[in-house]
């Protein structure tokens, strides 16, 4: 029970941080300077968002930590399927439509 | 086992803690519905992005330097929010209520940026009424604004407790929940600010 909650340290609170600002400027100045072309654009800007996510879940939020056996954890990975499935199937369902018109 | 296990703590004087343990759970589960409601926002959104009904479409709207402005404010807040656990950890319930101050104004600066860019939208003749992408765009930076705002109102209310009260094991289990919120929307801003302001300006 010591362990009850996360407790994390101003160091990884502040890698956190300073990951989080190169994971935010990197897909800024792509987008800006025009640096690839439209399909490889957003999928490294997606991939910058989700490992800016991944960095905040771990240091910010200190997922690891905390008393086990790790229900949030669980729930977060069941919100992520529905997110996934709500998000990647509405897209997928509705560029059929796009098709019809 | 399982249940010898649960009858010791039963008579655990610590039985108030784990009240409050399971309240941080509950609370984890609200975020992962709260995500769930972002999630069909952000569907629609993606959805309707292209469906701008012969008026303006993103990269004529929006501003960079506004936007960037918005995220690196809510960034900085969401890590001071960070510092103000580690104050609270250390039981400094000064340094707790500095960092929560400091917090709560970022979130106000980011709230008015927010505002103003609505505002400069609508005078520009872009309303919510304007066609399917607005709608769904109003509608998606719109309840994440509100979930500041409201954060906002709690986060006060918690910094007047915390001045009356002091770090208890309440005050204590609220100041968390509070900033694992505010990390949350941080989190939520990082996709708002990847699929609709880069993605709308590219």
């Amino acid at each position: 029970m010591a362990h009850h909650e996360t407790h994390g340290s101003t160091k990884s609170y502040t890698i956190g941080f300073l990951l989080s600002i190169v994971l935010t400027i990197i897909p800024l100045v792509l987008v800006l300077n025009h640096m690839l072309s439209r399909v490889p654009l957003i999928v490294a800007i997606i991939a910058m968002a989700i490992l800016q996510f991944l960095v905040q879940l771990f240091f910010f939020m200190h997922i690891r930590e905390g008393e086990k056996p790790r229900y949030n954890v669980m729930a977060l990975i069941l919100g992520a399927v529905i997110t996934f499935t709500i998000v990647a199937g509405s897209v997928w369902v509705m560029s059929f439509n796009e098709q019809v018109h | 086992m399982a249940q010898a296990h649960a009858a010791a703590h039963h008579d655990h004087p610590h039985d108030h803690h784990d009240q409050e343990s399971l309240k941080i759970m509950g609370f984890w589960i609200f975020l992962v519905t709260d995500c769930i409601l972002f999630a069909s926002l952000f569907a629609t959104y993606v959805v309707l992005r292209t469906h701008t009904a012969g008026g303006p479409a993103g990269h004529e709207l929006f501003e960079v330097p506004g936007f960037v402005a918005e995220t690196f404010i809510l960034l900085t807040s969401s890590y001071t929010s960070g510092l103000a656990t580690l104050a609270m950890h250390k039981g400094n319930t000064k340094a707790l209520i500095g960092w929560l101050i400091v917090t709560a104004l970022l979130g106000a600066a980011f709230i008015g940026l927010e505002i103003s860019e609505f505002a400069n939208m609508v005078h520009e003749g872009a309303t919510i009424a304007t066609s399917a992408f607005l709608s769904a765009f109003y509608t998606l930076v719109g309840t994440h604004g509100l979930h500041v705002s409201l954060g906002l109102v709690w986060m006060t209310a918690i910094m007047i407790q915390l001045a009356r009260r002091g770090i208890t094991p309440v005050t204590h289990r609220k100041v968390f929940t509070v900033t694992l919120y505010w990390h949350f929307l941080d989190v939520v801003w990082i996709f708002l600010f990847t699929v609709v302001y880069l993605m709308g300006v590219m």
